[in-house]
């Protein structure tokens, strides 16, 4: 078992294994999508309060859930990279933070054009829900920026590490700001006791888009790793024999 | 026709699907273009320090 993780993580095998398993998250990924939204806008029964308006749950909820996992994903990668050393976590945090900021200004896009039928308004200041995600997109933002700002790679690894995990503290108040805070934002509907507070034909299809956007970021965080790796280990031994070998791996 | 309009949200429920798309295909084609790039980029230089030796 060891062994396997060992060997998972040294550069040559993550490369090659990268490029096998990504079409596997992939694959189930459109699939679940295809029926998510397919099932999303024209099969689950309308909301009695909020009408068809309702349905951009199919692309919020699960871009905001990726919006947090992408951070997660990025400090914790950081946090492993700085306590073993270990490269292939520094480059796993780097490839997350481009994804992470995208689903976070999609989660706050279709949030606001959901919020103004709803709300009445595309934006509240002051909303905790709402700004604590708005700074989300920023420590993303600052997190690039630092990198991009370090030439030297493993001084960027290891500060940018330490910016993701003091930034943890806002994915905790992105997700209780519903709870801790009166806000404009609707509480928990997934994640409650006694279950999900939502009809099974609405649910399913959440489920599915949930489960396939996971898929999808599965596959293109393995991809933009793969590419990072890549980049990091240009100069050694096993990038040069493989691009000098005939079909080198692309 | 009527299942496009989604009641009077149909301009809400769409721009919204419609943009998640955009970005996906975005980030979809911006891992496969870098993925290139960064291959491609070794890959002159790798060639241009076999010839010189």
């Amino acid at each position: 078992m060891w062994k396997f993780f060992h060997q998972l993580a040294s550069p040559p095998h993550f490369y090659r294994l990268a490029a096998i398993f990504s079409p596997w998250f992939l694959a189930p990924a459109i699939a679940l999508i295809a029926y998510g939204v397919y099932a999303g806008l024209f099969i689950a029964p309308m909301d009695y309060q909020q009408g068809d308006a309702f349905r951009i749950i199919y692309v919020h909820v699960p871009s905001a859930y990726l919006s947090m996992m992408a951070y997660m994903i990025m400090a914790i990668s950081g946090g492993i990279g700085l306590i073993w050393r270990m490269k292939l976590a520094h480059a796993v945090a780097a490839a997350a933070a481009p994804l992470g900021a995208a689903f976070t200004f999609l989660a706050l896009v279709t949030g606001s054009i959901w919020g103004r039928p709803m709300w009445g308004t595309w934006w509240e200041w002051g909303d905790p829900r709402l700004t604590s995600e708005l700074i989300l997109l920023f420590l993303y933002f600052g997190y690039m920026a630092l990198r991009g700002a370090i030439d030297d790679t493993a001084k960027a690894d290891k500060a940018s590490a330490v910016l993701a995990l003091v930034g943890i503290v806002n994915v905790v108040i992105v997700h209780f700001s519903v709870e801790w805070w009166s806000s404009l934002h609707q509480g928990q509907t997934l994640m409650k006791e006694g279950g999900p507070a939502m009809d099974p034909g609405m649910l399913y299809p959440l489920l599915a888009m949930i489960f396939g956007f996971n898929l999808l970021f599965g596959s293109l965080l393995l991809r933009r790793t793969r590419t990072e790796v890549l980049f990091r280990e240009r100069r050694t031994r096993w990038v040069k024999e493989m691009i000098l070998s005939p079909g080198g791996q692309s | 026709m009527e299942l496009l309009e989604m009641g009077k949200y149909g301009a809400y429920v769409w721009t919204a699907f419609g943009l998640t798309l955009v970005v996906v295909l975005i980030n979809e084609w911006r891992v496969r273009a870098r993925q290139a790039t960064v291959y491609r980029d070794i890959e002159v230089r790798i060639k241009a320090l076999e010839e010189i030796e």
